[in-house]
Formats: structure tokens, sequence, C-alpha cells
């Protein structure tokens, strides 16, 4: 996994534990939100839902096709076996059945749609029925996880450029045509921006940990479209709009609060909603009427006669169901449980997403302190991948010496920080080299004492309640230490010694 | 050509054999040379092209340059496969790498396929030589091959007649000695009347018997590539080398190549031969009197006749006007200017679709996407296209009922001998009525194929069509076989 991955979790899972998956309900002016989304995902597979062209993003326009992709006459698609695997992977990490399915057409005219249709599980999807739980407690049920094909991507130029309408011309990259997706659509359990937000986050973690796809938002192999209403609680749901082109975690929440307050306002002033698609501008961050329901196209499905049923036997459910990795969920639990926090802390939350969770503990195995360990990698191992390069026995080691006293917690950073430069190495050694040792506590009781009787107006100050008059008596102290007193230890000290008046 | 008894094989006044099965054996083995043969059916091309119109584009010099490259192998000792050296016409809705494929259709002017149909491929692998593309109804939707952009094809019997569609150029080529077999494709009945209509052997195989990859799409579910020949050996020859299991199509059968060659000596002694007793009326007497000659003839030869029902059949016209257009109204949306064939600018995209539509589709092509986009619509699916899906399960199990008295079932192969251009053209409902007989084998995905069977009025040939089971060509090319020895001279 490439840092930029790394970093782009940490932020979302960020994101995600500051704002808190509340249990609490989010209300406006006596309104509650009701929403469900629909998450379409690029599954990582080496080729097309269809055909044997490369699925890979970022490559020169127009060269992973074929006539398949372009939808020549004569061309058939052929379904991908992986990408049924995928699917069904990913449906049972998310507490699905899978079942018997077919694929229908999807039909509409539109340029980047190579057929003028799309080939789309439609009625009878792959997987159905389950539920997805989020690190605060909360489940959203999983109505239907779906196969169906991407479609190529138009930039439209010149004009008012943007949009189809009013540019001067438009270009069509059909390296995406093809490429399989699920689309999981929950049902509408989500009652705050929150718990949408820590559902994005929960489903792109179980999507990366089971291999299904990269899940990558800003890339657009998982996008998101929420369909919001309010009503009061306890009442009949409202009408709902679907907004579209969210982009990121958190545009996911600031799209529905704003749709909520939207809609609410509507219903203030005596107005009906009405049923439509509305597109997120991430800019002036409102939704716009895209279409009504009255616009929406006749699709016309039926089924696709070129394709035939796909019906997994339960030998080859079974299969892959027993190669589903422990899932992130149950990570986070072994984890939470190990070191002593709370399964929703954001320390457990960002370290099992970088797949570091095993390695604490492991550090945990090889004798260390677990809780100390979780808060070292969670700092110092942003960079490091799901195997960091320090052996698990040498972060152990250098929990103890931290548990039993002979390092203080700035003394342990800085071996640390040894420990990741050199990949490695004897915590005690690093130490010793560094100069550090435990320091007695009769020597730090010494240097306090001399730091109270050279500075007679801070310590005045101090005892007088002027909290800041403690920094100058601290400092003195670690000065005298060369740095190496422990910080909270001096601070006990002065204050045991002002109690003690 | 017509009228020659090919079971003979008679070499022509140049000592070449006529008939497919001849020169495959004689250019693989080296005693004939695939570029006289190639020869000699380019000659018969240019002497009657003019008046029949069989083909949108002849592949001469590719021609030539296959069949010498056919008996360079030969030379060279290399074995070139069961069709070495014989050329076939291809009906111009199969694609062909770098060669236009047209559907006779102003849509796909200026398109060429960048890759060959599965069919294509394994007649190149079986050593046959393609010597054109043959017209058709456009996008093989019609009874007569008047339908075409590029002008009607004239049944080599009698120019001022039809050949029968939507394969008419295909059938049209064989019946007039242009090439000694052909592939159509058959939806619902585009094999099997033309080669009633042109007095040559047309079969359609079982659904999924023979690859459709590479065929240009009419009604998917329906649609299925077959031969034309002039006799049934040499339809059983061609079927054999382009059937089996392709993994391109997914609808494509496990299996082999099916085996028919070796089962057309075996006789009907004792085979289970059903007459429908509720066929669909429309017949004329002349056809009426085949059909029974036909059962006459078996019975002579040892068969059992019995009567069946299949009160359904009735219905597959009906059923078959609603399932082809609906698919055909998906599978023809791919004709948008965007990517290939016609394109006719316009102020933006949706007028430029529809002015290119509009353009590049004829008249009848239009007329079933609107159907068929009318019989998917919201509101109107379950009355039309879901009761048409319903009906056509019920022909299959009234179909399955008959199989189980009947090892075959005999019918005609179209309601008439060929008639006058233009007679049907002011008229849908009357061309409709022409696949009468053939549509339900279509809907159920059993084979069928119709065997020339002695003369009609005004001397035009009748077609009796065979009827069988899945994956039973074997029984029907027996049967067909028994009536080609039996037939009125």
């Amino acid at each position: 996994m490439s840092q930029g991955t790394d970093s782009q979790t940490a932020t979302s899972r960020t994101g995600t534990s500051r704002a808190g998956a509340s249990v609490d309900g989010w209300t406006f002016e006596g309104y509650e939100m009701v929403v469900g989304l629909e998450v379409h995902v690029e599954l990582a597979t080496a080729t097309k839902l269809f055909s044997g062209s490369p699925n890979r993003f970022g490559d020169e326009p127009n060269t992973n096709i074929d006539p398949v992709t372009l939808g020549l006459p004569g061309a058939l698609p052929v379904l991908n076996r992986r990408a049924v695997e995928l699917a069904m992977k990913l449906g049972l990490a998310l507490n699905c059945t899978v079942r018997r399915s077919t694929f229908a057409r999807k039909n509409y005219f539109y340029p980047d749609m190579p057929k003028a249709y799309q080939i789309s599980q439609y009625d009878e999807p792959i997987c159905v029925d389950g539920w997805l739980d989020l690190p605060g407690g909360i489940r959203v049920g999983i109505e239907r996880a779906h196969l169906e094909e991407d479609t190529g991507k138009s930039t439209h130029l010149g004009g008012s450029g943007g949009r189809i309408h009013g540019s001067d011309y438009s270009l069509i990259d059909f390296n995406r045509a093809g490429v399989p997706l699920v689309e999981i659509v929950s049902r509408p359990d989500i009652r705050t921006p929150d718990q949408a937000r820590a559902y994005v986050a929960e489903l792109r973690s179980i999507l990366v940990a089971v291999g299904a796809s990269d899940a990558k938002m800003e890339e657009g192999s998982m996008r998101v479209d929420a369909n919001v209403s309010v009503r009061r609680p306890g009442a009949e749901f409202g009408t709902r709009c679907e907004i579209k082109n969210l982009n990121s975690v958190r545009s996911v929440g600031r799209a529905i609060e704003y749709e909520a307050q939207r809609q609410v306002g509507m219903l203030d002033a005596g107005e009906a909603i009405r049923q439509e698609t509305r597109h997120w501008d991430e800019n002036d961050g409102r939704t716009h009427t895209l279409r009504s329901k009255e616009d929406a196209d006749d699709y016309r499905y039926f089924q696709e006669p070129d394709l035939v049923v796909v019906d997994p036997d339960p030998a080859w459910i079974e299969r892959v169901r027993a190669s589903l990795p422990v899932l992130p969920a149950v990570r986070r639990d072994r984890l939470a449980e190990a070191t002593g926090q709370p399964s929703d802390a954001e320390a457990v939350l960002v370290v099992t997403d970088r797949g570091q969770d095993d390695y604490v503990l492991a550090v945990a195995a090889a004798g260390g302190d677990a809780g100390r360990a979780l808060v070292h990698v969670k700092e110092a191992f942003a960079e490091q991948g799901a195997r960091p390069s320090v052996p698990a026995g040498d972060l152990a080691a250098l929990t103890t010496m931290e548990g039993n006293g002979a390092l203080t917690a700035t003394q342990a950073k800085q071996v640390l920080a040894e420990l990741v430069a050199a990949g490695g190495g004897d915590p005690e050694a690093i130490a010793a080299a560094k100069g550090f040792e435990a320091m007695d506590t009769g020597e730090l009781e010494r240097m306090v004492d001399d730091a109270i009787a050279a500075q007679p107006d801070a310590w005045a100050k101090f005892c007088g309640g002027e909290g800041k008059a403690m920094g100058a008596l601290v400092g003195a102290v670690m000065k005298a230490s060369k740095g190496q007193a422990d910080g909270k230890a001096v601070t006990r000290l002065l204050e045991s010694r002002r109690t003690a008046g | 050509m017509a009228g020659t008894d090919s079971t003979t094989h008679d070499a022509d006044g140049r000592g070449l054999p006529t008939a497919a099965v001849d020169i495959a054996w004689n250019v693989r083995n080296g005693v004939i040379s695939a570029v006289d043969v190639i020869e000699r059916h380019l000659g018969e091309i240019e002497r009657r092209e003019g008046e029949v119109h069989a083909f949108n584009l002849v592949l001469g010099d590719q021609a030539r340059a296959r069949a010498a490259e056919i008996d360079t192998g030969v030379a060279a000792g290399d074995d070139m496969g069961p069709l070495a050296g014989v050329p076939v016409a291809l009906k111009d809705n199969m694609c062909t790498r770098g060669i236009p494929t047209t559907c006779s259709s102003k849509i796909l002017d200026g398109w060429t396929p960048p890759y060959d149909a599965t069919v294509v491929s394994r007649l190149h692998d079986a050593g046959a030589v393609v010597i054109g593309k043959t017209n058709l109804d456009e996008f093989a939707m019609g009874s007569s091959t008047e339908n075409s952009a590029f002008g009607a094809t004239r049944n080599p019997h009698d120019t001022s007649r039809v050949p029968g569609g939507s394969s008419g150029g295909s059938a049209a080529a064989v019946a007039a000695g242009f090439a000694p077999l052909s592939l159509g494709s058959d939806t619902g009945g585009s094999i099997r009347q033309p080669a009633a209509l042109c007095g040559v052997v047309g079969v359609k195989p079982t659904y999924g018997a023979v690859s459709r990859l590479g065929l240009v799409a009419f009604a998917s579910s329906l649609d299925q590539i077959g031969p034309f020949a002039n006799d049934v050996a040499d339809a059983a020859l061609l079927l054999e080398a382009i059937s089996g299991h392709d993994p391109g199509d997914s609808t494509s059968i496990a299996g082999g190549p099916l085996h028919v060659g070796n089962e057309l000596d075996w006789g009907v002694t004792g085979l289970r031969v059903g007459r429908i007793t509720d066929l669909p009326a429309g017949a004329s007497a002349d056809v009426v009197a085949r059909l029974e000659e036909s059962f006459d003839a078996l019975r002579d030869a040892g068969a059992e006749i019995v009567d069946v029902e299949v009160p359904a059949f009735t219905y597959g016209l009906s059923a078959y006007y609603l399932i082809a257009p609906a698919e055909a109204s998906s599978n023809l949306a791919r004709y948008d200017g965007v990517r290939f064939g016609l394109r006719v600018e316009a102020p933006d995209t949706n007028a430029m679709y529809a002015a290119t539509r509009t353009a590049g589709f004829g008249a009848e092509v239009k007329r079933r996407i609107m159907l068929g986009t009318y019989a998917l619509s919201a509101g109107y699916y379950d009355a039309y296209y879901g009761r048409a899906l319903k009906v056509r399960r019920r022909i299959a199990a009234d179909f399955a009922a008959a199989y189980e008295r009947a090892d075959v079932l005999l019918t005609p192969a179209s309601p008439t001998v060929a008639f006058h251009l233009g007679d049907k053209t002011s008229d849908p409902m009357s061309m409709y009525l022409c696949d009468t007989y053939t549509i339900p084998s279509n809907l159920t995905g059993d084979p069928g194929m119709s065997v020339p069977f002695g003369t009609g009025d005004d001397g035009l040939p009748v077609g009796i069509q065979v009827l069988a089971p899945a994956l039973q060509e074997g029984v029907m090319f027996r049967t067909a076989a028994e009536l080609e020895r039996r037939a009125p001279r």
C-alpha cells in the first residue's frame, strides 16, 4: 500500500472519529434526517467486467479498449469470474446472502455509454439482505450489492465549459467503460451526518480489507450517492432527494447536512419536497437540482440475452467465505481489548486501518505493553505499512523500559525515533548511548529544591496560584538535568512541595 | 444451377466438381487447384451477378490470394482442412476484419470491423475461401431482401421474384452457383424461408450451437448462424466446421462441433415423424400438396407418421413481433453516430442522434425500433413484452410435449413459393406472415431446416421444414437426407 493511501486513510479516519459516530440523533428544528447511501466501488480486477481489456486507472485515454468496450457491432460480453468472486466476497463481508442472479440492460443514450445500454444487475442482484455495524454501535442494513459496468468518462471543453450543455465539444475516454462496479445500497437507517461518514469510512475499510477495491474516492474508484429525506421523529418517511457528486467522506457529511436543512426550511415554509436528483457543489456548499422525477428516463430494463444466469453453488460460496480475512470490526475489538481502549478510540481506528493492529498484538505477545505500543505505533509509524520495519521485540523492550521507569516518555520518543530510523535495535543500548539513565528520585528532588532556591520570586508566584510561574521552575530543572528529567515527575514534585508548604 | 442433381457430384464441363464435399476432398488431396475453383465461381458471378445482385461486396482479389495460399499449403504437404478451397459467401452481418460489414444499412457507412466473427475464423481454419459479403434485409429485418440500402436481391429461378429473406443474398448466391456454400443468420426464419424460395438447403441450428460472436445482433435471444448449401451433405459439412463451443459467446453450448454428416445414410426406419394437426392455416395449395407428399415419402421409407398438437404454435408470430423488436430496439441503440459509422452533424448531441438515426435507418428498422421501445416501456412492459415471454415459455412447453410423441416434425418452410418483388412491401403484416412456420423454433431454441422438395406454382421450388428438439440435428439431417433422396423430380 502506498504512503499516499495511508495518509488518506488517516485523514478520513481522523475526520470520522473527531465527529464521532454518535448515537445521539441529529435534529434540526424538530426534524430528523433519514439517509440511505448508494456506494459504487470499482472492483480490483485485472481486466474489465465483460472483456479482457485492462482495468487500470490513469493510462493514456482510449488505450484500454476493445470491441466489447466500444460496443462495436457483433461484440459480446463474457462475464469476469474474478469480478463475481470479489462481489461475493464483499457481500459476505457485509453479512449478505449470495444468491442466483441475472443481468439486465438499462437502456439510455449518453455519449460515454458505448452500447447505449448499461449491463447491470437489476431485479436479481447477487448479494442481498446484509448489514454493516459502525464503530459506534449503530447497525446499518444493506439492501443489496449488485454488479454492473462503469461508463466512459466525458470531458466537455470550450464554450461555457464543464457541462455537456454549452460546451463547444466533448472528448470521451473509454478506458473506464466496462470496469466492474459493485453498487452497495444501504437501507435508510442513517440518522446523522456522523453516521454517514462513519458508514463510508467503515465500508471503505472492509473493501480494502477483503481486497475487493482500492476504494479511492479521490480517484473515483469509490463514489457515493445519498438519498436524503427529513421527518418528524416517528412519522412516515418524507419525500427523498438523491444527492450526486459526493467525492469525499467530508462532502458526504456536509452535503446531507445541507440537504436536510434545506428540506426542513421548505417544509417550515409550507412547501412540498419534490422528488429529484440533486448535485452537490463542493465550492458553494449547496445542492442544486439536476433533474426532477418527471424528467427521469424510462430505462426499459429487460434481461440481458447475451449473458446467462449466475448461480454460485454452495461450495463456491463457502470457499469464498473461507477466504475472507478477519474484518476490521473484529480486529478493532481485538486491539481494543489488548490495549484497554474503547474500540472506537481514534488510535484503535487509525492503527487498524493501517493494518498495524497485528503488529501491536505482536509487541504485546513479545512481552511489551500493548497500550504504550498502540500510542507509539499511531504516532511514529504513519509512514510504515502493515509490517513495520522495527521488530516487535524491540518495541516491546522499549515499552517495558518505559513501564518500569527506566525511560521517561520524552526519552522513549527519542529512542523510538532511532529505532524507526534504523529499522530496529536494542533500546537499552540506544538509551545508554544517548546517556539516558534512570534518574534516581533523590537526584531529581535535589534539582527541584535547587530550582526553588534559585528562583524565589517564581516560587512565590507559583505558591500564590499563578500557574504560569511553574514553567520557569520546570525549565530550570530540565536545564539542570540536560533534558533527562521527566516533566510530569517534576510537576508532581513541585505540587507536593507547595502542598507541604 | 437449379435442377442440378448435386447429390451425384457431377463435375462440370471443365472437370471441376460442384459439391462442396467434392471440392474440399479434391483440393485437400491436391487433385484440383483451389485457384481454379475460385476462378470458376468468380466467372459465374461475373456472368449473372448483374441480374441477381446477391452480393454487397465480391472479394475477388482476396479470394484468389487465399486460394493460392491453400494450393501452396497443399503442395507443401499441409492438411488445409475439411473445407479446403471451398468458396463460401457470408451474409453481410458477420464481421470480417478489415472488410466492410454493412448489414445493408447506411448507418454503418464507412465502418470496417477490427475483428473476425468466430464463424469467419473457423471457416479460415477449415481452409474455406470467403468469396464475398451477401445482401440482406437491413439488419436482417425482412423476408424478401428488398429492405436493403443497396437494392433488392432477385431469385435466380425467376429474377422478377424475391429470393426470400433476410438472408436472400446468401440463398441466391448458392442457388445461382456463385458459391457452393454460404452462411446466413436466422432470427425468425431468415435462413429457412429464403432456402425454400431459392430451392436450396438452409439450416437453423440449435440456439447456442454456433457462436454469435461477430454476428451483428438483431434479436440476441433468437439469432443463430447457419449454413446454406445445394444439398444436405454439403450443409452438414459446413455446420460441422462452424459449430462447437466458443468461450467468446456466453450463450454458446458446451461441447465440440455437431456431428451430423455420418448419419445421412441411416434412413428413417422406425422414426416417428409428427404431423401438426393444429398448424396455423395460410399455406397455399401447392405447398400443402408437397407437404402431404413429404409425409407419404417418409412413410414409404419406413417412418411412422404420428399426429401431434402444438396449440401455442399459432401465437408464435405475435410473441415474436414483441420479443424480437424489443431486443432490436436495444441492440440497435449503439448506432448513435458517436463512435463509428454514419454521423449527421447537428447543433447538440440529442439532435445528432436523431439526425443520424433518421438518415441511417430504413423504414422497417425504424418500425421495429419503435415497436420494441414501446413494448418495453414503463406501463406497457407487462402487457406486451412480459406477456410475450410467457407465450414463449408456453410454446416451448407445447413443443416439448409434441417431441414426447414424435422425433421430428414436418411443416412448410414458407407458406408460398417465391413472390414477386413489391408484392408485400406496402403491407408489413403480409410480409411478417412469411415466417409463420419458422418462428416457433427461434422462440424455443430448437433446430430446424428447409430441404427442397419438388416445385409448386409456376415451377418454383418448395421447401419442407424439418423440426427437431434441441441438439437433435443428427435425426433432423437424417430426415432431410431421406426427403432429398425421395424428392419429386
